[in-house]
């Protein structure tokens, strides 16, 4: 019994230790950050920090306003987001762990349902924006 | 219709002129939009516009299928036709059955100024844009298909499977429903419908698309030369999608 006793206090011992332990062994080693993938251009469109924080409220009202009110800016939309963080290996932002949405989301552990539905590759070709008529050029000349 | 009178139309030319004057002096976007017809990015769809159609049913050929392959590619349709498959566009024969005369017209959404898919979604996410376009808000679709069930024209379809691989302008996915969108991204950068622009692209010309509310447009010039009909006209659904020939 006495052994038994023993042994149940040593456990108890060795389990309170590596309870109190962990916190200092992982420091030690370092938190795993994610590795973020620098996207394209010099800058995002708001701060880092920003971003971080509030990237999702964009997106929300983003959304809202151009599907129910077809308000078409370019500045918080998804595609944009998509077209600059896009990963230069998978060409996404969610195909692998590494990508940009994907690799911050798995270390907060968020789970994202935006790629359900949205593609997370940017378009293949360029949308052809109609050029203006000479006429128009011609305007624009005489405004300036 | 009965707005396109001569104060209507005088109305618009004085605006038209205002706008071009506002250009000038403005300053080049302002002179851009003005001139262009297309409205900014940040205006968003407004109800001065209601977008429409007109289908020739007479230059519809029996077997042609164009406008439907176009909408499959543009949207990202697989263009099966099986009973859990995506159809936003559908060729239908009708026949009548004492002559035999068969006739072929396209089917999609209608885009009614009064859709019942809108009266009975319990979320609100059936809805019709300013503009009179009546689309499927993804994001609060629950995938009820109470919409399917109300829909007269059977133009919606309920997403069964997860997809991949969507065009980035036309996002879809598994539990919602779907119907024709007159292919709202084009038509915010003042292009024609997917289906339209492949039924004149081959020169059959049976579709037309544009603004039912301004007397200038090509739709509008069309609906007040020919006689036309609505699909299922006792129903009062006002449609924007109105045929000729039937």
């Amino acid at each position: 019994m006495a052994s038994i006793r023993t042994w149940m206090r040593l456990a108890l011992l060795a389990g309170a230790a590596m309870i109190f332990a962990a916190p200092v062994l992982e420091a030690s080693a370092g938190v795993d950050l994610p590795k973020i993938e620098k996207g394209k251009g010099e800058k995002c469109v708001e701060e880092t920090q920003f971003m971080r924080r509030n990237h999702m409220e964009l997106l929300k009202h983003h959304r809202d306003e151009t599907m129910r009110k077809g308000i078409r800016t370019t500045k918080h939309s998804l595609k944009k987001c998509v077209e600059c963080h896009a990963s230069e290996k998978t060409g996404s932002v969610a195909a692998s762990k590494d990508d940009f949405c994907a690799s911050c989301h798995r270390y907060a552990s968020v789970k994202l349902d935006c790629w359900d539905c949205h593609a997370t590759k940017p378009m293949k070709k360029p949308i052809q924006v109609a050029q203006p008529s000479p006429r128009m050029d011609l305007a624009k000349e005489s405004v300036k | 219709m009965s707005e396109s009178t001569n104060t209507e139309s005088s109305r618009r030319d004085f605006l038209k002129a205002g706008a071009l004057v506002a250009g000038v002096t403005l300053g080049p976007g302002v002179l851009f939009y003005g001139i262009a017809h297309s409205r900014a990015p940040e205006e968003g769809a407004s109800s001065a516009k209601r977008w429409g159609m007109l289908i020739d049913t007479t230059k519809c050929g029996d077997g042609c299928n164009d406008c439907v392959t176009a909408c499959n590619t543009e949207n990202g349709l697989s263009g099966k036709t099986g009973p859990q498959d995506s159809q936003w566009i559908r060729k239908v024969d009708i026949k009548d059955l004492r002559s035999g005369f068969v006739q072929s017209l396209p089917m999609m959404c209608q885009h009614c100024e009064n859709p019942p898919c809108v009266d009975v979604c319990p979320t609100g996410a059936s809805m019709k844009r300013a503009d009179g376009i009546v689309l499927v808000d993804r994001h609060i679709c629950i995938g009820c298909r109470y919409c399917m069930m109300a829909c007269p024209y059977k133009a919606r379809s309920f997403v069964h499977e997860p997809l991949t691989d969507q065009n980035p302008e036309v996002p879809r996915g598994k539990g919602c429903v779907e119907s024709c969108t007159f292919c709202v991204q084009r038509v915010d950068r003042d292009e024609q419908p997917a289906c339209v622009e492949a039924c004149n692209t081959k020169s059959h010309q049976a579709m037309i698309f544009g603004d039912l509310k301004d007397p200038e447009s090509a739709v509008a010039k069309a609906l007040k030369a020919y006689d036309s009909v609505e699909v299922r006209a006792d129903m009062g659904l006002n449609t924007g999608v109105r045929y000729q020939g039937i």
